[in-house]
């Protein structure tokens, strides 16, 4: 089999768009907050912690939908805290989020320890199953890709949509932009610059948490450390080469995944025998470096990333 | 509410925060202690003495502080000129490496050339790594925060190829590991017979070195003019891309004495689990000593004592010893908070 035939081949594609799923929810809720102005590096740990308090809600008997709530709820508090930290009191983002991805990944695993503790491999969960949509899932080729999936893959695409339409449609979604392009100008206007940014942090932890709980309720059924494996970090460099919009996030997502589904088929090629192991999975990480490197030039930062507000300065 | 400059802080203010914080801290790891069916007392108790509590345990701490002292120094560094090097774990592993490349047999000379030799080796590879992502953000913008987080990913897997291809030890009975270091090529120990190794002394020597530089020199000056506002700083003539190179480069090779040490001082060779994330626990350790190079060597040690003793609690009472983790994410963010209302205070709407 040679690479073209693996590129037209319908399960080289599903797999694709299962591996872009938890990417997309991610680097939307990294987005929400780049847009408001706050870069959160609590994405890495907060994936950790959905993916272990979905799993977990599960397996202690809530339905599948409720585990991705629990899930929602977790990342949302840690947003919480990342958001009192950064916003209000305008510290660090930088050691801020990668203070709360140490704390949410240290306390994902003691909850672990402490829930299953003589366990070596964990428990199994009977994840989401795939549904095919009817008709549309016959299509040849992106049939079984895009309607053959589990639900929460079409949550993560309908999403896009959603999170578009809030972002350039609604007053909401011109607030959200505004303060993180210019907070004094919200701030002219009566609204609340901390409250908008927030707002944003915490729902954006939410679909983080959703992300990382994909992992463990529909892209596998079980809670393994080191699971989201610089995921949240990846997802820093898909939302850079999106150019912070909704859309060309999620084109970056589905090339990514495309990209990582296809270095798996290559190591089992003949062509991929000789090559050690580690230069395949070293791949997506010189991606997204790349990817850096070639969107940098022409990116729209939103101007007010990083930047703190302190109503009353200057 | 917002945020207002005070500006003759009192002492109640300078030292009330930091407290709390330190106190806070506490209070969560008992409850979380609690949580896991123990004694919040003889938790803590048994960490203080697991750290502190007897010669081994002190010498052990001192051997875990000594990689936390060069990452932190490396972190602190960088972070004053506003560098964000998060990626101290992938240049510790470049100073390992050429340590066992070098080490193993390829220089035969007498330790008296063959350390030094190693230390600047190693230097120098660790500020070659950290070079890629400086001249990346110098060069096209790229921020660094991600590179050198990816790069951490990416060096792993390169040392886990080596390990397995042409670094393996072929004695090794087929574990990815590289050869032992010749004796020549490891750090004795300070004192007979106790289990301390000069890469302590060295890392202490680093602490004030990088004192000396960030203080006394003109390259400190500019460091830490670009860390307070770079526009500023180059608006008055100092070459900011220049220094954040120079900042690098320091930063890196810091960072790699933190992997020479603890191949030539402690493990003698080189594997996949030589650090336990001491690239990235040395944020917390220069975050805590609030940046400033000496006080980063008092950080290093209280981390490394959390650690060791969380390790020893845990074998003695079961709690897992995650919760040195989370004893030191939330001293971390609860840190820097106090930090913060030490010199600012909140004012009501």
């Amino acid at each position: 089999m040679d690479i073209f035939e693996i590129l037209l081949s319908a399960s080289f594609w599903t797999a694709a768009i299962r591996i872009a799923s938890p990417l997309i929810f991610a680097t939307l809720g990294e987005l929400i907050c780049e847009r408001a102005g706050v870069l959160n590096l609590g994405i890495e740990g907060i994936m950790v912690a959905g993916a272990f308090a979905g799993w977990m809600a599960v397996y202690s008997g809530t339905g599948l939908w409720m585990g991705v709530a629990v899930a929602m709820a977790v990342g949302m508090l840690f947003g919480l805290v990342h958001s009192l930290l950064t916003v209000p009191f305008g510290l660090s983002q930088h050691v801020v989020g990668l203070g709360v991805t140490l704390l949410a990944t240290s306390l994902t695993y003691y909850a672990y320890r402490l829930a299953l503790p003589e366990v070596t491999s964990p428990p199994k969960i009977e994840a989401f199953q795939p549904y095919e949509v009817p008709f549309l899932s016959d299509i040849p080729l992106i049939g079984p890709a895009l309607f053959a999936q589990t639900p929460l893959t079409y949550l993560a695409f309908i999403l896009v949509g959603v999170v578009g339409l809030v972002l350039y449609r609604t007053p909401l979604g011109l607030a959200l932009r505004a303060v993180g392009e210019n907070p004094s100008a919200v701030a002219a206007q009566g609204l609340s610059v901390t409250g908008i940014r927030m707002g944003a942090v915490i729902v954006g932890s939410g679909l983080m948490a959703v992300g990382g709980a994909f992992l463990t309720m529909s892209a596998f059924d079980s809670f393994f450390f080191e699971m989201v494996n610089g995921r949240g970090w990846i997802c820093i460099a898909l939302v850079v080469f999106g150019a912070w919009k909704p859309g060309k996030a999620l084109l970056g997502a589905v090339l990514f995944a495309a990209f990582d589904a296809l270095q798996i088929r290559v190591q089992q090629m003949p062509l991929g025998a000789d090559i050690p192991y580690q230069v395949f999975l070293m791949m997506p990480y010189f991606l997204s470096i790349l990817a850096l490197i070639v969107m940098s030039r022409r990116a729209e930062v939103p101007a007010a990333l990083m930047v703190p507000f302190n109503k009353g300065e200057r | 509410m917002r945020l207002e400059p005070v500006a003759n802080p009192s002492l109640l203010r300078t030292t009330v925060p930091p407290a709390i914080a330190i106190g806070s801290t506490v209070v969560i790891a008992s409850l979380l202690a609690m949580a896991a069916g123990a004694n919040p007392f003889s938790v803590l108790g048994l960490i203080l003495k697991g750290a502190f509590g007897s010669k081994f345990a002190l010498l052990e701490t001192l051997n875990r502080a000594t990689p936390l002292i060069f990452t932190g120094l490396s972190v602190a560094v960088a972070f004053r000129a506003r560098l964000w090097n998060i990626g101290a774990e992938a240049q510790l592993y470049a100073g390992a490496l050429i340590t066992v490349v070098l080490g193993t047999g390829l220089l035969q000379w007498g330790a008296f050339a063959l350390l030094p030799t190693l230390v600047i080796a190693s230097v120098l590879a660790g500020a070659l790594v950290l070079l890629v992502p400086a001249l990346l953000k110098v060069r096209f913008g790229v921020d660094e925060v991600v590179t050198t987080l990816l790069f951490n990913f990416i060096f792993l897997l390169f040392i886990s190829m080596l390990l397995e291809g042409p670094l393996k030890d072929p004695m090794g009975m087929g574990w990815p590991k590289s050869e032992r270091l010749i004796s020549e090529a490891r750090l004795p120990r300070i004192v007979d017979g106790l289990r301390l190794h000069w890469g302590f002394a060295l890392a202490l020597i680093a602490a004030v070195v990088v004192w000396v530089i960030e203080r006394r020199t003109t390259l400190g000056y500019e460091m830490r003019a670009v860390g307070l506002n770079r526009e500023a700083a180059g608006f008055a003539g100092i070459p900011v891309n220049t220094v954040l190179i120079k900042t690098a480069l320091l930063s890196g090779g810091l960072a790699a004495l933190a992997g020479f040490s603890e191949v030539a001082g402690l493990k003698g060779n080189l594997t996949l689990d030589l650090s336990p994330g001491f690239g990235y626990t040395g944020i917390v350790v220069a975050m805590l000593a609030l940046l400033n190079p000496l006080a980063v060597i008092a950080a290093a040690l209280f981390v490394a004592g959390i650690f060791v003793g969380a390790d020893s609690m845990s074998r003695a009472v079961g709690v897992p010893s995650y919760l040195a983790d989370i004893m030191l994410a939330t001293a971390l963010l609860l840190m820097v908070l106090a930090i913060l209302l030490t010199r600012f205070r909140v004012v009501r709407e």
